[in-house]
Parts: structure tokens; sequence; C-alpha cells
């Protein structure tokens, strides 16, 4: 049958996808670990995207899979999912720092798993959070549900910015350690972290393309298409809603630890509205109800960003950051019109588009070679 | 006859200041087809979506097989196998024909979170998805099954809606005029399949415009008007009663848009 056909090709894309990031993945670490002839990944792109940003692009697609998971496919706007973001940076730099020198638990929290012990407190506490705040906000449709999400944001910033004691305020808090697994292997320099991460993130991607390949991500996007509807064909559309939240909050915290054992420093700014509606549009970039947009969109904002940063003032003399910022909306903007499904989703119809165009001149060139009828009427004027 | 297996009894709802339905009280059985009828605004409608358990009565009880129904959630009232369409076409916009009708398998399948997670659904997802395609076959629209389902012209995505509302199995299906806004081609088609559903001991109810398909198909009839029960009967009975001729006076008697 045609469509048996169909979802096993769509099963074998994300395989293949999988390998080749994968490959990639495990090609790029390499040549950094190894540098043959002095090369290193920057030198890849003359100098503009460093292998630090890679680890950057990892530690984000993780969140922007889960933003996407709640967006894209069971429709609910979060602006505030930096939040979840920083609530597991917080939670990862407090249990490793202040614990510590407040000797809680002096036994245990010296010992190489207690901070990946914190990773896991931090998603519990994150997705606990999610649940309570979640249980009244996804009453909100649309905007509502947009502003709730924004103020849940800015409350958990200012909590932030403003805990002195607890989060170290505007300074934050530093000097969080490396991660390790067990007393020998160190996960530090930059090179061995950027396998744990990029391995993290290549297993959310993996559990994200399951569930929407599966009964739980039809029913989200079945609650995103009709809610109603999905209500009326047995879905828990309130139970569904939460769940998501939840999960996607995890998702977040997880990526937020990751993030604050790479910096060894959490300050409020990377947790704050700015940095939610840039992971909005990272989602909208790359595609909103696409797992593979997500890494996309990701990697596509960072490196337009550092090419800029590169490039900026070659395209124009004397421009500065303000320029580079101005650049950057435009090409936002530019996309929004011109592939408002997202990158991944415009660049695939162009590709389908330019085939059939290939397709229909080969067609209409046969046709016109074969009927010769047209010309007799022609020249019977 | 059988038993009854839904049983209406003093149902209630007003809206403000409004009485939407007042007091409605009816009975329907496995295999009978039953037509609530009534001009624009007798609370049809709303009579469903209390069924349905999108709308809490305000008084009054509803019986399914002999349990209470009203006051459950609209998911626990599919749970309890009943389906239903709208009257403006609610499909899932984002999803392809076939996606749509594999939704309405939704109860049968198992697979939580987890199973979700770990990509153990494959062989559910075979057989959903084989489900859903013979139940495509049957109402006409296998050929389409790939397609977005927004692409489709109405009649066909009131028989799509249909389609996934049986893909349940349901044994009580709510059909919220299916024919509004249908030409007189796609009216024949939709309801040459409301009547195969007749011959599988399911208990339908029919809200409708269209007088013909009303008296071809149904069983009995009810007639709301300002939100009571006006009369009840067979179609024949029904047709002649004066009462139910003067509520429709001024009414267009057959298609009247939706």
């Amino acid at each position: 049958m045609e469509l048996g056909k169909q979802s096993r090709r769509s099963t074998y894309q994300n395989v293949v996808g999988i390998i080749v990031l994968v490959v990639a993945v495990v090609a790029v670490g390499w040549l950094e670990i190894v540098q043959p002839f002095g090369l290193r990944f920057r030198d890849l792109t003359g100098g503009m995207v460093t292998f630090d940003t890679l680890i950057r692009i990892g530690i984000f697609t993780i969140v922007v899979v889960g933003l996407n998971l709640l967006m894209g496919y069971a429709g609910q706007i979060s602006l505030g999912q930096a939040a979840f973001y920083g609530l597991g940076a917080y939670f990862s730099a407090i249990m490793t720092t202040l614990a510590i020198r407040h000797d809680v638990l002096p036994v245990m929290s010296r010992s190489w798993w207690w901070p990946w012990l914190a990773i896991l407190g931090g998603m519990a506490l994150t997705g606990g959070f999610a649940y309570l705040i979640g249980r009244p906000i996804l009453r909100l449709r649309g905007n509502y549900l947009a502003m709730a999400t924004l103020g849940v944001g800015i409350v958990l910033y200012t909590l932030f910015r403003e805990g002195d004691n607890i989060t170290g305020g505007s300074d934050g808090i530093s000097g969080i350690p490396r991660l390790a697994i067990g007393e020998g292997l160190k996960l530090w320099p930059i090179e061995r972290y950027y396998f744990l991460v990029w391995g993290v993130a290549i297993l959310v991607i993996i559990i994200a393309l399951n569930i929407v390949n599966s009964r739980v991500g039809r029913a989200l996007r079945a609650i995103h298409g009709s809610e109603v509807a999905a209500n009326v064909s047995g879905v828990n559309t309130t139970r569904s809603k939460l769940q998501i939240l939840v999960v996607s909050a995890m998702i977040a915290s997880l990526a937020g630890s990751l993030y604050a054992h790479f910096q060894a420093l959490v300050a409020p700014s990377p947790f704050g509205f700015v940095a939610s509606v840039t992971l909005v549009c990272m989602a909208a970039v790359g595609g909103l109800a696409s797992i593979w947009g997500a890494l996309f969109g990701v990697a596509f904002v960072f490196v337009v960003k550092e090419v800029l940063r590169a490039r900026m003032h070659d395209l124009l003399h004397g421009a500065g950051g303000e320029h580079e910022l101005i650049a950057y909306g435009l090409i936002l903007i530019l996309i929004m019109i011109f592939m408002p499904q997202g990158v991944v989703q415009g660049l695939t119809e162009i590709y389908q588009g330019w085939k059939k165009g290939r397709q229909q001149t080969t067609r209409a060139r046969d046709k016109t070679e074969s009927s010769p009828r047209y010309q007799l009427i022609d020249e019977s004027n | 006859m059988s038993e009854p297996f839904l049983e209406v009894d003093t149902l209630c709802k007003s809206f403000g200041g409004v009485t939407a339905v007042n007091e409605v009280s009816f009975e329907a059985r496995l295999g009978q087809t039953v037509a609530v009828i009534g001009p624009n605004g007798a609370g049809k409608t709303t009579l469903f979506n209390m069924i349905s358990g999108l709308l809490p009565p305000d008084e009054g009880q509803i019986w399914l097989n002999g349990q209470r129904m009203d006051g459950n959630p609209p998911h626990k009232v599919a749970d309890m196998g009943v389906a239903r369409t709208f009257q403006n076409v609610q499909l899932f916009g984002n999803m392809t024909v076939l996606e749509n009708v594999m939704m309405g398998r939704y109860r049968y399948e198992r697979s939580g979170f987890i199973r979700s997670a770990l990509g153990l659904t494959h062989q559910e997802e075979g057989q959903t998805r084989a489900a859903a395609l013979r139940r495509l076959k049957r109402v006409g629209l296998a050929d389409k099954a790939g397609l977005a389902a927004p692409s489709l012209p109405l009649g066909e995505q009131r028989l799509l809606e249909l389609a996934r509302a049986l893909a349940a199995e349901p044994r009580l299906l709510l059909l919220d005029e299916p024919t509004a806004g249908l030409n007189a081609v796609e009216t024949v088609r939709l309801a040459a399949t409301v009547s195969r559903i007749r011959a599988n001991d399911v208990c339908v109810l029919l809200v409708e415009h269209d007088m013909s398909l009303v008296m071809s198909v149904a069983d009995w009839i009810v007639v709301l008007n300002y939100g009571e029960k006006l009369a009840e009967g067979r179609p024949e009975d029904i047709q002649n009663d004066p009462r139910v001729v003067e509520a429709y006076l001024g009414q267009e008697n057959g298609n009247s848009a939706a």
C-alpha cells in the first residue's frame, strides 16, 4: 500500500538524518581533538564559527526541541521558556557551589555523581514547577497564554536577579565545577564536553522524533488542529497539554544544567525575556512543527549571528554592533515573509518545486515533438 | 424492541436569561436512528453538546446503557462509546486525511508517553493505519488519504469527519447537520453512508434540516421548538402533525444553509 511506503520512507528519512548527524558530530569532534595538519573546526568556517559555538548550538537545540513539542505540535505558546532553562542552570549551580560552601551533606556533595544528581533534581524541580503553573495557565488560549508565560518568565528572571543570598544576584554564581564520570574521566577540556552535549542532544532528538510519530504526537497535533474535536475523540486535552509542558520544561532544565557546567558561571541575563524570544525565533525560523527544524533553526540563527559579527564591517564600512542587530532583524523578517513555515519546510518545497519543474519541462518537450498536427494547422492558414 | 440505550431525562440548559433547552426527555435504542428536528434556535445543538459532554446540563440526567453520562468531560463520554460530528466541520486541519481518521482510533490505542518516547509503537501504528485506511475505503476517500485535510471540498470534508467518527466504532453516533452546505450530489453520497450505518446496531442521533433525508433515514423523530419537545413519533405521524407544520411555517422545508 502506498501509504505504508510513505510512513516507512519518513521513518527511513529520520534514521538517515540521525546517522548523518552522529557522523557529523563525531567527525568534527575528532577534527578538534586530533587537529590533522594543525586544522581546527574554526578553520573550516574561515574563523567565523568556533568550536565553542557548536556546543552552544547543541545546548540550545535541546531547549528548542522541547519548545517545538510544546509550540509546534501542541500549539501552546511559551514566551517564558528561558525561565525553565534558567531554573535548571541555577539549581545545578547552587547545588554544586553553595551547597558545598555551606557543607550540605558533606560526603555526598563532594563526590563525582553529585552534579549529575543535581541535574536530575533540577529536572524534577522544574517539571514540578511547570506542573503547578501549568494547571491554571493552560486554560488560557492564544495571546492570553502568551502573556501568562511572559509573566512567569519575568517573575523567575526577577527572582534570579534579586535572590542575592541564594542566586548571587546580578553577579550570579561562579566557580561551577566541571562534570566527570567516575573518579577518573573528567568531561573537560572542551572537546570532551562537546561529545557530552551533542550526545544528549541526539538522544533528545531521537526521543522527540519517537513521540511525534506515535499516538501521543498525533494527540498533540490534534489538540493544535481542533481542541474540541480532540476532546470528543477521547483525548484528555487538559492532561496532554500539561504533560507536554512539563516535558518541555524538564528538557529545558537539562539544557540549563549543561550550560552551567559549560560556562562555569550563571548570571541572570541569559534567562530573561530576550532569551525566551530568541528561543521562539529559533523555533520559528527552523519550522515549528518539525523536530529537525529545531536543529536547523538554532544552527541558522547562531551561524548568521557569527557571520554578521565577522563580516559586517566588510559589507558596510564603519558598521558596528547596532548594524549587526538591524541586519539580523532584517534576515528574520525576510525568512518569515518568504518561508513562513520555516527554513526546513521552505527548502524542501523549493527542492520539490525544482524537481517538478524539471519533470514538466521534459514532459512538455516530449509533447511538442510528437504532435505534428499542430504544425499542419499552422501552415494551412 | 430492546431496552432504551440512550435516555435523556428532563434536560435543562440556560445561558444567562435565555432558556436554550427546557425539560427535554426522550429515549433511543441500539439500531435506531432518531432525528431531532426543529426550527433554527430550537436548542438542537445545545442538546447535542450536553449529550457529548461539552456542556454540563443545569438540570436533568443522561443515561447511556444504564450508566450516568451527564457531567462527564467529553473525553470520558468518548470512552463510553460516543462519537459525533459538528455543524461546522471540525477537522484536524494540520493533518492529512488519513491521519484525521487515525485519530478516530485513539481510544483503541494503548501506547502511553513512555512507550511512545522509546519508539515501541511501530506495531500499533501499523494497526491503526490499516484500520483507518479500511474506513476511508468504505466512504470512498481512500485515494485522497495522503492529502491535507483542508484541501478537500466541503462535501468530502463532511464525509471525512464522518469516517473519523465511525473509526471509533461508537455505539452512539451524533450527527449535527451533516448535509449543511452540501449540494445535491454530495447530499446523496452522505445520505447513502448514513443509511449504511443503520445496519450495524448503532444508535444514531441526527440533527437535520433536510426533510427528505430525515424521512428516508429516521425510525423516530423528536421535534424541538424554543427549547421544548413539541412532538415525537414515527416519520409518517410527524409529517402530518399540525403543530409541527405550524412551527415550520415561514421556514423553508428542505435544505437550509447552516
